[in-house]
């Protein structure tokens, strides 16, 4: 199956190691996906509060974009490993399903831009993909290095799975997990999956948004995680680049790695830290390596 | 159509129809113009008199029909108002009063086909004119028809030996009538055995159901089968013929004492598997009795855990124990085949599976505990003989009972279960009383509607039990306060303050509501009634017909028919008990002359539709190689009419030109004219 | 006819009210039908794509949920039953609705299936039509950059939007914040470049013909 992927703004600047590891990732796993041509923002969180149909109508682009380039497929998958991209995109698709009047609007408009929407696009996240699609089997048999030892807490956060998503439980999900024990490591158990970390406000309003994500990473450490695992640009952010804010803030000393599950998944099947964008890192996962190091192979 | 002519003649008769629409009140007239109805129908061929009137059915609208029949010289009466299943049975009465036989009067139903689902006047009033020119076209045809009358069984099937299967029971053996109560578990009592003490009086639950268990057991007329089902059911009111399997228990139970000196002598000296009547809290032997005052008092096997089920190679020292030789090992099911007039489903509820409510933690937090397995805690025959715990075995000193669990919730059951506010206030005391524990109630609304429970809750707010209206949105491990580690955290608005409130407790309690059980459609198939949406019973009417069905002598009472407390249970157990005895004395029951019969010079003899017939109420004629259809079996499906290849069979009130000119009468709207039948000229 | 209560002599800012400014804690806690707006329940309903927050049972799930209620001034809960009774301006002028933080536990939670995310999404757009957004508070400027940015380049350029708007709400906050943004730029996270798409012609024209639409419809 061919894939199409929609990076969205994020992943093009703060959330850069998200794209070099997933990519990275789907390589190893010989998947075939390829980058939807010229797409523009999502609309995102942001814009919905300003203007809906507008809102609607850039996402719907994005749409148009993915049927335009793989015309010839019956069903277009296309990858969105942003949460808000992947929220508002599957809420586009479902409203342009739902609301008839609004949907004509949208056609009439993207046809104005030359491009036409059918409605044959999926929009999938990539633990969707890498869970249904490719399997927690055929993950774990692509591991050389497993994560043995390592102690993660999988931080879905709130729009990878709620409220649209179909592919996991909303509120206890699963997908992170299988691929933490696909690549060898544990999973701990905590309440704070699906919590809120802040989302905007954490950069907007930090009286209130810090708190969050400092209530998620104290949870974190006190129930000996080595590393925290995200599947979302904006929590990642949140996480790990305010941690001395938060300590600041909060005299406190946190100091515990935040990184994509898709840069766990690299490291496990083997590929060099680099590539996975882990030079990028504000506070680098030191547990990880240092149990890796107990291996025969030894990064950084 | 030329089935009439000008005058209205047809075959000899000449019809003279009174047509009759009701306003219902408000009820029909305000979405149906009933005067243009009138008007129009007051213009068709045939119609001698049109009327319309506010409430046809009541005495004054029936005396009106019944003038007109004797005035006018009226054969056929059409009367347009509500559901047939209302007042069909009115109509045809008053209309035999008058000297008419009933089968000549047609009833029309505009209002639940047609006021209540619009909201457009003008197409109401054009469907109304085209159901009853249907109608009119109709009772041309109609022919003078009499009914049958069936005896009645009087002996009465009553499924389910929970509180409401046990009082009913009861009623109807102490009017001297035979019951036959089947129950599924190996002891009677259903829920209502579980419980320590009932709402609101606070009496305990064995000391008032006891006596009466046993007294099922002990009378004469009531034929008690546990552990036993009902497979297959065929017949009608008055004369059904159930199939019952009676599982094996391996014991004779005639022979059984209760003594249990087979349980002590089992060779698993410790208790080992899961106790089904503790919820699980506790542990029982492969051979037990469910609990003390267990009725029939006899104990059974588990043969999934036994060891000489598996292996054949226990010692069987159980035997050995029993000097009254009851354990049988070899014991096979029992088949029963029984006949009775009317059925009782008194079939109960289910608890919500809390499992489904991932965000209150049952079964992942060990604290967190279901309204029943509390109910069995709090018992001094229950699993801690009464002593309220956590699973450390401390006792706690914070409980909190969540209401409304898989109630008034769209992703669970969008309906209130009535008893849970009652049951919540119910266990706070007990567990308090118990505990002395600081407990609270997290309420949506509280809702105590019934005698002295408005006051139960008046006592419990003076016990100093807390209140916060707020549903729970989480019960959670995550600690945010030293006060709060190791302790279960409820996160709710107090929304009587509009605060969110982070309270630690030591142990949960979900008030589970309650739901059909899972194979409530399997008995609805077997017994041929209906559900409602949510999946109880649905009973005949909400109001009228509480406790019947829409299929004549099949009853329901209790939690199968929706949520309901043990005085409701109670109080519907009665009313169906009361239903079955009042069709027992009528004696027999007139039966709706809708039956096929067979057109002999017409059959071929081709056998099409013995087989067909779900009835057996067909058969065969080795001489005259006619097909004949015993009219006392027939239920009047129409199975065999459609499908009679030399279109011999007839049924009455459907015959072919009443069905084809009513159709005619109903196209002529859309401007389509049937052809001329055959069947009209033959 | 004489009997009508001039409802502005009540008001906490009237002058005629001797406690204002001396006394801040005592606060009017009255409302008169005529201060209500009757329609603005249907308004909502109608931008948050449901009436089924007419259905709302107050049971307060939305509020216990919400990761931020404990610092908005009426809880997503009030804020339903404010909707629902026609509480515009108050609702309107909240810090509710800005700090609702889309994290859609609400929405998830709800036994009613009330969209309440949807429900805060249509108050922000109302309360920046009405002009009722608080002048200093970053998450309307947020939004509001964002609009203008993405409808001009077609993509969100992270850096220079938070520069326009901690500038725009509290030039102090940028300032505090400087370090994070340099080690940022240091790991290749952040640029001041703007990003666009290629053909901003087509999407120009895909929102103007929105526009065109709308006004037609208005029409
Ligand atoms: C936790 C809790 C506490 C409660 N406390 C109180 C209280 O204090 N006071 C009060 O008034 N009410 C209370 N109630 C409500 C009370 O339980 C019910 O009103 C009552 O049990 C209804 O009785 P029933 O006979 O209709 O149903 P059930 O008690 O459910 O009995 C039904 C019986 O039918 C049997 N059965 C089911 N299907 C079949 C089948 N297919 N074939 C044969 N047999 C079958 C079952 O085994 C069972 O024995 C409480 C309910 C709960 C959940
Ligand atoms: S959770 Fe839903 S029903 Fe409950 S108060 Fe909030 S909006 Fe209303
Ligand atoms: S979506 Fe908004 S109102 Fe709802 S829980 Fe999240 S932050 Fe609170």
């Amino acid at each position: 199956m061919r894939y199409l992927y929609y990076p969205g703004c994020s992943l093009k600047s703060t959330g850069k190691s998200y794209e070099e590891s997933l990519l990275a990732v789907f390589k190893a796993l010989k998947m075939d996906v390829v980058e939807i041509n010229d797409w523009n923002c999502c609309g995102a969180t942001a814009y919905m509060a300003v203007d809906e149909t507008k809102a609607f109508a850039i996402a719907a682009r994005n749409l148009a974009l993915a049927e335009e380039q793989f015309n010839k497929e019956e069903e277009i998958h296309v990858i969105a490993p942003c949460s808000a991209c992947y929220m508002v995109l599957l809420k586009t698709k479902m409203f342009l399903e739902q609301n008839l009047a609004e949907k004509g609007r949208i056609k009439n408009a993207l046809k104005e831009s030359g491009l036409n929407y059918e409605g044959k696009v999926k929009i999938r996240h990539p633990l969707d993909v890498l869970v249904n699609d490719i399997g927690v089997k055929e993950i774990a048999k692509a591991v050389t290095h497993p994560l043995k030892g390592v102690k993660v807490a999988s931080y879905y956060g709130c729009q990878t799975v709620r409220p649209y998503s179909t592919f996991d439980d909303q509120r206890e999900p699963h997908t992170m997990d299988d691929i933490t024990a696909a690549i060898g490591a544990e999973s701990v158990d905590w309440p704070l999956k699906t919590r809120c970390c802040g989302a905007s406000l954490t950069g907007t309003i930090d009286r209130v948004g810090l708190p969050l994500s400092f209530m998620i990473l104290k949870e974190a450490s006190k129930r000996r995680a080595d590393v925290v695992s995200t599947s979302c640009p904006l929590c990642q952010f949140n996480l790990e680049c305010y941690q001395d804010n938060m300590n600041k803030q909060f005299r406190n000393d946190i100091h515990i790695g935040v990184v994509y599950f898709s840069q766990l998944m690299g490291l496990a099947l083997g590929i060099d830290p680099k590539t996975l964008g882990m030079n990028r890192l504000f506070v680098p996962p030191e547990n990880v390596y240092k149990i890796m190091k107990g291996g025969e192979k030894v990064y950084v | 159509m030329s089935n009439t002519n000008g005058n209205g003649t047809i075959k000899g008769i000449t019809p003279r129809i009174g047509f009759y629409i009701c306003h219902c009140g408000h009820n029909i007239a305000a979405m149906v113009d009933v005067e243009k109805v009138q008007k129009f129908v007051a213009s068709l061929p045939g119609v001698v008199v049109s009327r319309d009137y506010k409430y046809m059915c009541s005495d004054p609208g029936q005396e009106l029909v019944q003038k007109d029949i004797k005035e006018l010289k009226l054969n056929r009466i059409v009367v347009a108002s509500c559901s047939p299943l209302l007042h069909e049975h009115t109509f045809r009465r008053a209309v035999e009063k008058a000297g008419l036989n009933p089968f000549f009067f047609h009833m029309v139903n505009i209002r639940e086909n047609v006021s209540w689902v619009t909201d457009n006047r003008e197409q109401a009033t054009a469907k109304a004119n085209a159901l009853a020119r249907a109608a009119i076209q109709r009772v041309f045809f109609h022919k003078s028809l009499e009914t049958k009358k069936v005896p009645i069984n009087p002996d009465v099937l009553i499924v389910g030996g929970g509180i409401a299967g046990i009082h009913a029971a009861l009623t109807i053996a102490n009017a001297g009538k035979h019951v036959y109560l089947v129950e599924r578990e190996p002891t009677i009592g259903g829920h209502m055995a579980m419980f320590d003490k009932t709402f609101p009086t606070l009496d305990c639950a064995a000391c008032i159901l006891t006596p009466k268990m046993s007294s099922v057991k002990n009378h004469p007329n009531i034929t008690l089968w546990t552990y036993s089902e009902v497979e297959k059911v065929e017949g009608f009111v008055g004369n059904y013929k159930v199939n019952i399997k009676r599982k094996p228990r391996y014991v004779i139970e005639e022979l059984c004492v209760g003594c249990m000196d087979c349980i002590d002598a089992c060779i698993y000296k410790e208790a080992k598997y899961p106790d089904e009547f503790n919820q699980g809290l506790s542990k029982r032997k492969p051979i037990y009795i469910p609990f003390p005052q267990a009725t029939p008092q006899v104990v059974l096997f588990d043969p999934e855990t036994c060891i000489d089920f598996k292996s054949h190679r226990c010692k069987k020292t159980c035997i050995e124990a029993c000097d009254r030789k009851a354990i049988d090992l070899k014991q096979v099911p029992e088949y029963k085949e029984i006949n009775v007039g009317t059925v009782i489903l008194a079939t109960g509820f289910k608890t919500y599976d809390a499992e489904k409510s991932p965000q209150y933690g049952y079964k992942k937090f060990p604290n967190v505990f279901t309204s029943l397995e509390i109910e069995r805690i709090v018992n001094a025959s229950g699993p801690t003989n009464g002593e309220v715990l956590t699973k450390e075995g401390n006792i706690p000193k914070s409980v909190g009972i969540i209401h409304c669990v898989g109630s008034r919730d769209e992703k669970a059951h969008k309906w209130c279960s009535r008893v849970c506010c009652m049951y919540s206030l119910k266990l706070a005391h007990l567990i308090k009383e118990h505990t002395g524990a600081e407990v609270y109630n997290f309420y949506i609304d509280m809702r105590t509607p019934g005698k002295g429970y408005e006051e139960f809750y008046d006592k419990l707010m003076n016990e100093g039990v807390h209140f916060v209206r707020g549903r729970v949105a989480e019960v959670t491990d995550w600690a945010l306060i030293p006060e709060e580690e190791h302790k279960l955290t409820i996160r709710v608005e107090d929304t009587l303050i509009g605060v969110v409130r982070r309270i630690p407790v030591d142990m949960v309690v979900l008030a589970v509501g309650m739901e059909p059980r899972e194979d409530a459609q399997d008995i609805r198939r077997m017994f041929n009634i209906s559900c409602s949406t949510e999946g109880f019973f649905l009973e005949r009417h909400p109001k009228l017909a509480p406790v019947s069905t829409f299929t004549d002598g099949i009853f329901i009472a209790g939690g199968c028919q929706g949520p309901r407390d043990i005085p409701d249970s109670v109080a519907q157990a009665g009313a169906a008990a009361a239903e079955a005895l009042s069709l027992i004395s009528a004696g027999s029951i007139e039966l709706e002359p809708n039956t096929a019969s067979i057109i002999e010079s017409f059959c071929s003899g081709c056998k099409s539709c013995i087989p067909l017939c779900p009835y057996s109420a067909i058969s065969f004629n080795e001489g005259t190689k006619k097909a004949v259809i015993n009219e006392a079996l027939c239920k009047g499906c129409g199975t065999c009419v459609a499908a009679c290849p030399s279109g011999s069979i007839i049924q009455n009130l459907f015959e072919d030109e009443q069905i084809f000119s009513e159709i005619d009468g109903l196209l002529k709207f859309a401007g389509i004219e049937l052809e001329e039948m055959e069947v009209v000229n033959a | 006819m004489d009997t009508t209560i001039d409802v502005k002599s009540f008001a906490p800012n009237g002058k005629q009210n001797g406690y204002n400014g001396k006394a801040k804690m005592i606060n009017r806690k009255i409302k008169y039908e005529s201060e209500l707006s009757s329609d603005f329940k249907e308004t909502i309903a109608e931008l948050a794509h449901g009436e089924k927050l007419y259905g709302c049972i107050q049971c307060g799930t939305c509020s216990a949920t919400c990761p931020v209620s404990h610092y908005m001034d009426y809880t997503p809960r009030k804020i339903i039953q404010m909707v629902r009774e026609g509480f515009r301006d108050d609702v309107l002028k909240s810090s509710t609705v800005w700090l609702c933080a889309s994290c859609y536990s609400c929405t998830v939670e709800c036994p009613k299936g009330i969209k309440i995310t949807d429900v805060m999404y249509a108050l922000k757009r109302e309360a920046i039509s009405a002009g009722y957004f608080p002048k200093r508070f970053p998450t309307p400027v947020l939004a509001e950059n964002f609009f203008a940015q993405v409808l001009n380049n077609g993509r969100n350029s992270e850096g220079p939007l938070l520069m326009k708007m901690y500038m725009k709400t509290n030039p102090f906050n940028a300032l505090k914040n400087t370090m994070l943004a340099f080690r940022l730029w240091k790991t290749g996270r952040l640029t001041l470049k703007t990003e666009h798409t290629k053909d901003r012609k087509s999407l120009k024209k895909l929102l103007g013909s929105i526009d065109k639409q709308k006004e037609a419809l208005a029409k």
